[in-house]
């Protein structure tokens, strides 16, 4: 079984204690622009996005890294600081946006699900952000969108 | 970790100067921060000698010790001065992003004093900070503004500002952040907009510093998660602060139309559930999402859409999409209190209170009385350019949009429900304490409440004293002094803390110790904190004696006094000020007229101050 983080943004409501809880867990320090994940608030439209590295299988960052410093430990794409040049090349490769460049310390952070215990999930007060088996998400989705019963949009046409 | 210090950022809008300071780190300890520390602060500059409007009222944003941390609903921010729409200290606080973000840029607060000649914003990138020029901003909407700033310096940065409401000097205008959270009582915004600050512009990309992080995360992690299991919060995420309004409709505690009556026909229409469910067949329900403000597990902010084909929509593209939603206080105002039962209409009178930075409590209740007094003959056509009756949608939306910009008889609404009664020959008809506009709870049902209302430093206001248990459970006068003043004593600290009001009672005060205490190294305790808030309690008190006000001005509008409630579990009384009022001055330690005793001074530690302030 292959976890995977499942965000549901018709569940976030903007709270960003997801950030909170990744930046304290990766830097002791309530500091959201070091967290690696992040919620875009598109407040105009009402609409509010945790966004966060998906841990791609054939991931972007970790081919182009010149030094080998993102590695594949199962199926997470780690950063390895210690090897992590910050020379960004990740950062223009990542087709996301979810690796960012850290000027705190000078290297690149993503998300590298907290080991198995991922912080912001734990955090999330709407289970906007769950950490689940990654095969039973394209499921769960169809079944939500079975269930809506929003006849809205034929009644207005 | 070393206790963090008190960074303080001072900018003279007059010569443009920029110097930081650090403050007293006792100052912590007796003062906790926000509301206590910035009336500490206010004190010290001799704020309640100042022309509100002048150069010379300081203006103060400012947070608590738990702003910026994981603590539940730890994000608030507070702005405070002299207040133009009463004279006592004006002080609001306000949820949102924006406070969190002064903190992460590593000010704990800003303070502001003289007066700009061009219109001016505030930047602050971290270290750097810098006025810039806002001429073109100026006459724009907050909605615009914010919109605009954030194209021009990113995304990620959190806006403060004010509207037109603010510009025009709106004697309630708003403070506003994240499109709609607000600042919203006290006029604190038209104090910007005397000093041409436009807006205060935050990207702060740094850590907010504890002293103890890991207990303190701890904690705070472990009562979001006892926050969350609460059947009652649960509640107020599902429907919002608009839960009261069921209550205090069928309670008969609900002011309306103007406070002729205490429960308003129309309240099915402008509930929680009314925003909830479709209007009609085939219709989207009013309300479509909910909004939380930083590090909330609760999320009681609205997200609504008016009706595709409502009339108030011919003002503006803007209004058609998803909005910040009614709360109580505003469904009262914009609803009950003028007797305007239509959804969509008060929810657009809200987007614009919104949209210019503008209280929608003191707006509706003051259209309310213009309603009345044109009822009565004292105001015609002539002076009102159209028609003002009770229950009238079109002149709600009309009048919030005029008011805003001080156009025709907006120009009237803005100066507030006793500048207007007073001016047409009928001050009694204005709802209000001190200058400041009932929320929305009758005093004739809320024996407390009434008690709060007239005791309240900023004004009537329903957040500075919590007497609500007790005025559903009895309306017998004599219960009221205790709970009213020890509210009052634990609220004006947590107001101090950073955190909202809807955190307790669900967190206790010696919780909220803790955290404070993990946070700051200082050891709070819940006596530490009670007797921190009687002491910004009274040193409030003597901020507004000093600015002029007097037992005397502890009252409640005749109407509450002498006609009796029409409805409800109460209908018949009125409220008993006079049985209350000598009670609650000796539980105070205040003299039969209403002032501190030196003995009380002497015990809060207050004797220095309070010599320091003499003339």
């Amino acid at each position: 079984m292959e976890m995977a983080l499942v965000i549901d943004p018709d569940k976030c409501t903007a709270c960003r204690q997801c950030e909170l809880a990744c930046s304290f867990r990766h830097t002791g320090a309530f500091n959201p622009a070091r967290s690696r994940i992040v919620v875009f608030d598109f407040h105009t439209k009402g609409r509010f996005v945790p966004y966060t590295c998906t841990q791609c299988d054939q991931a972007w960052c970790q081919q182009v890294c010149p030094v080998g410093a993102i590695t594949n430990e199962n199926g997470v794409k780690v950063v390895h600081e210690d090897i992590c040049v910050g020379c960004k090349v990740c950062t223009i490769a990542c087709p996301f946006g979810t690796v960012n460049y850290d000027p705190a310390s000078g290297k690149v952070i993503k998300c590298d699900l907290c080991g198995g215990d991922p912080a912001c999930a734990e955090a999330c007060p709407t289970e906007a952000i769950v950490y689940t088996d990654i095969a039973v998400q394209g499921f769960e989705k169809m079944r939500q969108w079975a269930e809506r019963v929003d006849t809205a949009p034929q009644a207005n046409a | 970790m070393a206790a963090p210090s008190f960074r303080l950022l001072k900018v003279d809008l007059a010569t443009g100067a920029i110097t930081r300071q650090e403050l007293p780190h006792e100052w912590r300890a007796d003062y906790i921060g926000l509301r206590g520390l910035g009336t500490r602060l206010l004190s010290e500059l001799r704020a309640f000698e100042a022309d509100p409007f002048g150069p010379e009222n300081p203006l103060l944003f400012i947070t608590g010790p738990l702003t910026g941390t994981n603590a539940p609903t730890g994000g608030r921010y507070g702005v405070m001065t002299r207040g133009p729409l009463t004279g006592t200290i004006a002080c609001s606080n306000a949820g949102g992003h924006f406070g969190p973000a002064l903190r992460f840029a590593g000010y704990d607060a800003l303070l502001f004093t003289g007066a700009s000649e061009k219109p001016v914003y505030l930047f602050i990138d971290d270290d750097r900070v810098e006025l810039r020029d806002a001429t073109d901003l100026w006459g724009e909407s907050f909605w615009t503004v914010e919109e605009r700033l954030k194209e021009r310096h990113g995304h990620d940065v959190r806006i403060a500002g004010i509207g037109r409401a603010g510009e025009n000097r709106v004697r309630y205008a708003a403070v506003m952040n994240d499109r709609d959270r607000a600042a919203g009582r006290t006029g604190v915004g038209a104090v910007m907009g005397a000093k041409k600050l436009k807006a205060v512009v935050v990207r702060g990309t740094g850590a907010v510093e504890l002293a103890r992080p890991e207990e303190f995360a701890t904690l705070a992690a472990d009562l979001n998660q006892r926050i969350m299991d609460m059947s009652g919060m649960r509640g107020l995420a599902h429907d919002g602060t608009q839960a009261m309004m069921r209550v205090t409709c069928s309670f008969g505690a609900l002011p309306t139309e103007n406070a002729r009556h205490t429960s308003f026909a129309g309240c099915e229409n402008i509930s929680a559930e009314a925003m909830q469910r479709p209007p009609a067949p085939g219709r989207k329900p009013n309300l479509v999402g909910r909004k939380a403000c930083f590090a909330c597990p609760i999320g009681c902010g609205r997200i609504a859409q008016i009706q595709p084909d409502h009339f108030t929509l011919k003002y503006g593209d803007q209004y058609r999409g998803p909005n910040g939603g009614l709360e109580y206080e505003a469904a009262y105002a914009l609803g009950a209190m003028v007797g305007v039962g239509d959804l969509d209409a008060c929810t657009f009178a809200f987007q614009v209170c919104n949209e210019e930075g503008m209280d929608p409590i003191s707006f509706g209740v003051t259209l309310a009385a213009a309603m009345e007094l044109f009822d009565l003959g004292a105001l015609t056509e002539a002076d009102t350019g159209r028609p003002l009756r009770f229950g009238d949608a079109g002149a709600l939306a009309e009048m919030a949009l005029a008011t805003a910009r001080r156009e025709g008889f907006g120009d009237v609404l803005a100066e507030g429900a006793l500048r207007l009664c007073t001016r047409h020959g009928h001050p009694a008809l204005a709802m209000q304490v001190k200058g400041q506009e009932f929320p929305g709870y009758d005093p004739r049902a809320m024996q407390g409440m009434g008690l709060a209302y007239a005791t309240s430093p900023r004004g009537a206001c329903h957040l500075r004293a919590s007497p609500y248990r007790s005025d559903f459970s009895t309306g017998d006068p004599k219960a009221k002094p205790k709970v009213v003043k020890q509210t009052q004593d634990s609220k004006a600290a947590i107001d101090s803390l950073g955190v909202c009001s809807f955190i307790t009672p669900q967190v206790d005060l010696q919780t909220l110790a803790e955290l404070a205490a993990h946070a700051t190294g200082i050891h709070y305790s819940q006596a530490h904190l009670l007797r921190a808030g009687e002491r910004i309690f009274n040193l409030e008190r003597l901020f507004n004696l000093r600015a002029g006000f007097t037992g005397a001005d502890d009252t409640l509008p005749d109407r509450v006094l002498t006609e009796p409630a029409d409805a409800g579990v109460h209908k018949g009384e009125v409220c008993h000020l006079d049985e209350m009022l000598p009670a609650y001055y000796r539980l105070r330690e205040w003299t039969e007229s209403g002032e501190p005793t030196p003995a009380l001074l002497s015990r809060l530690g207050l004797s220095d101050l309070v010599q320091g302030l003499s003339p």
